[in-house]
């Protein structure tokens, strides 16, 4: 129970393991470690160095713009190209709806963030302005965790954890399985056509990206 | 027996849309994840459930004729080149199989129709469609045995 706990925690939580394709997995990686950074550098910079009489070491406001940009990159990466009403439905990528809560919420908190910190270093009369829709943007954010996606944070883990536990008691949520892995299986009858053939016969369909809309 | 989507596997790829015959699988709005948006025009084609890279996606009896405790799942593993079944029946009978999809790892037998010439007159007026003579053997080549194809024949029924 434990060591798949812990498989559970490496693979599919911190390496976002579950993805099947490359680039979304590459995608959450950035949001999703971009976030922690931006996060906790956030939290930081407000609550241990809040005055110019404690000023933060250059390191910690470097890394809360890089993981913003992080943020920014996946995000908008995420929500232009990879998002599946885009990339399979071929809806626009300015077509709107509940499930973009999250993402926008996410990408526009950051996106203020940043904006605001820019215009404050350049001492714009604007920046109170997008300091306010930051605080908007951020609220949102963290307001609406328990109706938008956002909530993927709790159940993913969870549901990453019970798929691991019943393929570990060979329930496997009724899934087969047999495979051409075990010998016993590679002598059946049925699989005397792949008795040759590679045991990596390479991708199928999903060689393509499911973009045949 | 409708389609219907494990909400928690589901990552919203996009491959069951992108397959779906009937074009009923589509990106929920609220959740991003695919769902049937029709269930009464499933038939139960199984594609989509093939496709789901996640295994998120399963077929269900309606109540009336399937009780609970029955399960057809599918499993396609591409990279092996099988497809597995597992079918348990309400008396807790489990049957198990396990069949190639291909003998030949993807992509290698896709037909060159660039090669191929152009088809006379004569074959375009007639009632074959492209490469009917041969591949359902109306050419004069000898039977297609299981000998031939290297295989041969069990007494029983094997699974």
């Amino acid at each position: 129970m434990v060591s798949i706990a812990i498989k559970t925690g490496v693979v599919d939580v911190l390496a976002s393991g579950e993805f099947c394709s490359a680039r979304r997995r590459l995608a959450h990686l950035l949001t999703m470690y971009g976030f922690v950074v931006y996060v906790v550098t956030t939290a930081l910079l407000v609550f241990k160095y809040p005055t110019p009489a404690t000023p933060a070491p250059a390191i910690v406001p470097l890394l809360w713009w890089v993981g913003g940009l992080m943020v920014c990159a996946g995000g908008y990466w995420f929500w232009f190209f990879i998002r599946a009403d885009v990339a399979a439905e071929g809806n626009s990528p300015l077509r709107l709806m509940r499930a973009d809560l999250f993402v926008l919420s996410l990408v526009g908190s950051v996106t203020l963030g940043l904006t605001w910190a820019a215009l404050q270093a350049n001492g714009s009369g604007a920046a109170s302005f997008f300091f306010l829709l930051y605080i908007i943007g951020t609220t949102v954010l963290f307001g609406t965790v328990a109706w938008s996606k956002f909530a993927h944070m709790f159940f993913k883990p969870a549901a990453a954890f019970e798929k691991r536990i019943s393929m570990a008691n060979g329930t496997a949520e009724n899934l087969p399985t047999l495979t051409r892995d075990d010998p016993e299986q590679r002598a059946r009858h049925s699989m005397e056509l792949l008795r040759d053939a590679p045991m990596d016969m390479g991708l199928g369909i999903k060689r393509e990206p499911p973009r045949h809309y | 027996m409708p389609t219907f989507v494990y909400m928690t596997r589901c990552d919203g790829c996009g491959h069951c849309v992108d397959i779906c015959p009937s074009d009923i699988m589509h990106i929920d709005k609220t959740y991003r994840r695919a769902y049937n948006i029709e269930p009464s025009m499933c038939w139960e084609c199984y594609s989509c459930v093939k496709a789901c890279p996640q295994d998120a996606i399963d077929v269900r009896g309606y109540a009336d004729f399937a009780p609970l405790g029955h399960s057809v799942r599918v499993q396609r593993d591409e990279k092996k080149g099988t497809i597995a079944w597992r079918i348990k029946f309400r008396n807790g009978t489990e049957k198990n199989f396990l069949s190639p999809i291909t003998t030949k790892p993807w992509g290698t037998a896709i037909p060159k129709l660039a090669d191929v010439p152009a088809p006379s007159p004569e074959m375009r007026a007639g009632e074959l469609l492209y490469s009917e003579p041969n591949y359902i053997r109306m050419d004069d080549g000898p039977l297609r045995t299981l000998t031939a194809a290297g295989l041969k024949m069990k007494k029983g029924v094997y699974y």
